[in-house]
């Protein structure tokens, strides 16, 4: 039995791996001492091989995990793993959001992370969805349901805001403002996928894949299927898992 | 020595220097702690080393006072911020020549009163330190000798100006016959402003003294640079980052003594196999915008990742010391014109076409035995921000492993520095 552990920024995400395959897995939301509450969490297996990744991965080497490895190589293995015929990997999280290639035999061959900004990411959803007076988790349902084509210029979430403010205030439907705020993830993300370049099946992890429309969105602006996995949280947490130590 | 290391306060200096003393006096114990951390960490660093960490040690105290003394004896103390500004003809004066540029995030406020925020950090920090009054290099500076290699810098100088005396030499943008025609004017303006200063004329044999003090001191960085390549490397990058650094401050003369002690020391170290990562480590070679002090950042996450950093493709860097000037000129006018077509060969991203510096880079990858390349540009300069992206072309064809980071002297960055730094890591090991 081996433990993957993803120390993200808003979530903490376990997988355990048996004889190769996932038997189980969390996700938890993380506190002030990612650490602490992450040998919590590990009480209940008696696996004695955890390899961490994500954010907190050094605090994790420092208090408990055996091996690190970053979330780039970590959503390498873990889509490749889900998804055999993966070359590209879209991963948006709570704070960054990052491609990934993968040559013919998923190496990471190439990647890309957002630079300093939260715009593309699950901050910056989050924050919108504040600004508009939804949950979170029904930002997306909500933004389907609107069939507008209504823009948002800008990609700083800071003066992001203050446009979704301002739409408001011209008397645009919410629907319509949360769709154009989830087309502007999706313009940003696209961008990052067409600078690397696609190729091969396109898997796209991390929390922000559990929003249905961001998925929906992206497939039609590309014009090709993204794979998401049953529960895309995992994915790095499933790479970890698998790595050799 | 690690344990009394210390950069020395001097606040009776500063007040001559009409330093803001009282919030300048936080700074040496604040560099301290950066200090021991980033560079009295490292282990079996070269015997070498104590001299440079000697001029840290000094960096606000003794060099300033050399500085102070040079000027009280009416030798002009001339600020710069670029590897185009002659600084042989300085020498040839009698002068001292000084790089000011800004590497420290400590400034940056003081900046942002006065200049926009998206521009380089380099130049905020640079402005910031004069505006705040906390930089004692600058403030022993006659004037500052600006020039007009990007936009933020040769609209600051007319800012500048306000506070402390700035020239500026236009550097043309191309490098066709025409430009160099300007360029030699550029260069002869440049040393009737040095001579109006002392009030005499560089002689043709001071000049030529000049020349050889600078050619035998980047001959002894090259001859640095082509030691620290030795794999498994006998030096780490933040050491050589250190020297490099500290070769825009120190006087020349003594420099390439030291750097040259160093050389031999290294050359003993590799007779005895005496490095200072083992073999295998993975080797990264950086190109890209210069560190000026105390900028570590980059260095500090990279070699703390576990990889050995073995050449700078900088202004900071190989770019300062790769080209020597000729010395076939018997007179004036032909001593200028080598001088200058040494300049022309730096390679700054500021010229168009530059193809040139995408051959060096790739030349530079292979002599230094790296595996990688990464790619640093400060932010928000553009020109080698998009010059990235023909590196980036190139690499791809040699099959070189790229990685292109754009980032400032803020902490907040860090994290994800880190993380894409050891992904890259892993990618090369893999």
């Amino acid at each position: 039995m081996t433990i993957g552990i993803d120390l993200g920024s808003r979530t903490i995400k376990l997988a355990v791996l048996k004889d190769g395959q996932l038997d189980s897995w969390q996700v938890v939301e993380s506190s002030f001492k990612p650490h602490l509450q992450s040998q919590e969490l590990l009480k209940a297996y008696p696996a004695k091989n955890i390899i961490a990744t994500g954010y907190g991965r050094h605090l994790a080497k420092k208090h408990f995990a055996q091996g690190v490895i970053t979330e780039i190589k970590a959503h390498a293995l873990g889509a490749r793993h889900l998804f055999p015929g993966c070359r590209t990997i879209l991963d948006v999280g709570g704070q960054d959001s990052k491609v990934i290639s993968l040559d013919a035999n998923g190496k990471v061959s190439n990647f890309q992370m957002n630079d300093k900004c939260a715009a593309g990411t699950g901050k910056f959803l989050e924050m919108m969805s504040t600004s508009l007076g939804y949950e979170l988790s029904q930002f997306g349902e909500a933004a389907a349901k609107s069939s507008g084509n209504l823009g948002i210029g800008n990609m700083c979430a800071v003066f992001a805001e203050s446009e979704v403010v301002s739409l408001r205030n011209d008397g645009h439907s919410p629907e319509d403002i949360a769709r154009a705020v989830h087309m502007s993830v999706v313009d940003r993300v696209a961008a990052m996928l067409e600078r690397i370049g696609i190729a091969g099946e396109l898997v796209f992890s991390g929390g922000v894949a559990n929003n249905r429309c961001i998925a929906e969105l992206l497939e039609k602006k590309l014009g090709r299927t993204v794979f998401v996995p049953k529960v895309p949280d995992i994915v790095g947490a499933l790479g970890a898992a698998l790595h050799q130590t | 020595m690690s344990e009394q290391f210390q950069v020395k306060a001097d606040p009776e200096l500063w007040a001559k220097l009409d330093m803001d003393v009282e919030r300048f006096s936080n700074i040496p114990p604040m560099l301290t702690g950066v200090f021991n951390d980033v560079f009295l960490s490292q282990e079996n660093r070269p015997q070498g080393m104590g001299y440079f960490d000697n001029m840290v040690s000094n960096i606000f105290t003794g060099r300033i006072q050399e500085m102070y003394d040079a000027r009280e004896e009416g030798r002009p103390v001339v600020g710069t911020f670029c590897v185009y500004v002659p600084e042989e003809i300085i020498h040839a004066a009698g002068g001292v020549c000084v790089g000011l540029c800004g590497g420290s995030q400590g400034s940056i406020g003081d900046a942002e009163k006065i200049l926009p925020r998206n521009i380089c950090p380099m130049v905020k920090s640079a402005f910031g330190f004069k505006v705040g009054r906390i930089c004692p290099f600058f403030q022993v500076v006659d004037f500052v000798y600006g020039e007009t290699t990007c936009d933020a810098k040769k609209k600051t100088w007319e800012l500048l100006d306000e506070y402390v005396p700035t020239h500026v030499m236009e550097i043309p943008q191309m490098k066709r016959e025409r430009d160099k025609k300007l360029w030699v004017e550029e260069v002869k303006d440049f040393k009737t402003a040095i001579e109006q200063q002392t009030g005499k004329d560089v002689t043709e044999t001071e000049l030529k003294q000049a020349i050889e003090t600078m050619n035998a001191k980047r001959k002894a960085m090259q001859r640095l640079n082509d030691l620290r390549h030795h794999d498994p490397s006998p030096i780490s990058g933040r050491d050589m980052l250190l020297i490099q650094q500290i070769a825009f401050y120190d006087i020349p003369e003594r420099f390439t003594e030291k750097v040259n002690e160093l050389c031999d020391e290294l050359e003993a170290r590799i007779k005895t196999e005496n490095y200072v990562a083992p073999k295998g480590t993975t080797r990264l070679m950086v190109s890209g915008t210069p560190m000026a002090l105390p900028n570590w950042k980059l260095h500090n996450i990279i070699e703390k990742s576990g990889a050995v950093i073995v050449n700078e493709e900088s202004c900071i860097g190989t770019r300062y010391y790769k080209d020597t000037i000729s010395t076939d000129g018997t007179n004036m006018e032909q001593m200028l014109e080598k001088l200058t077509e040494r300049y022309m060969q730096i390679d700054c991203s500021c010229f168009t076409p530059n193809d040139d510096r995408i051959d060096q880079v790739i030349k530079e990858y292979r002599e230094s035995g790296a595996q990688g390349i990464i790619d640093y540009c400060l932010q928000f300069c553009h020109t080698y921000n998009i010059e990235a992206v023909k590196l980036r072309q190139a690499c791809e064809k040699e099959g070189i492993p790229f990685l292109a980071i754009e980032s400032d002297y803020s902490p907040e960055d860090v994290g994800q520095l880190q993380t894409r730094i050891e992904a890259f890591i892993e990618q090369i090991q893999d």
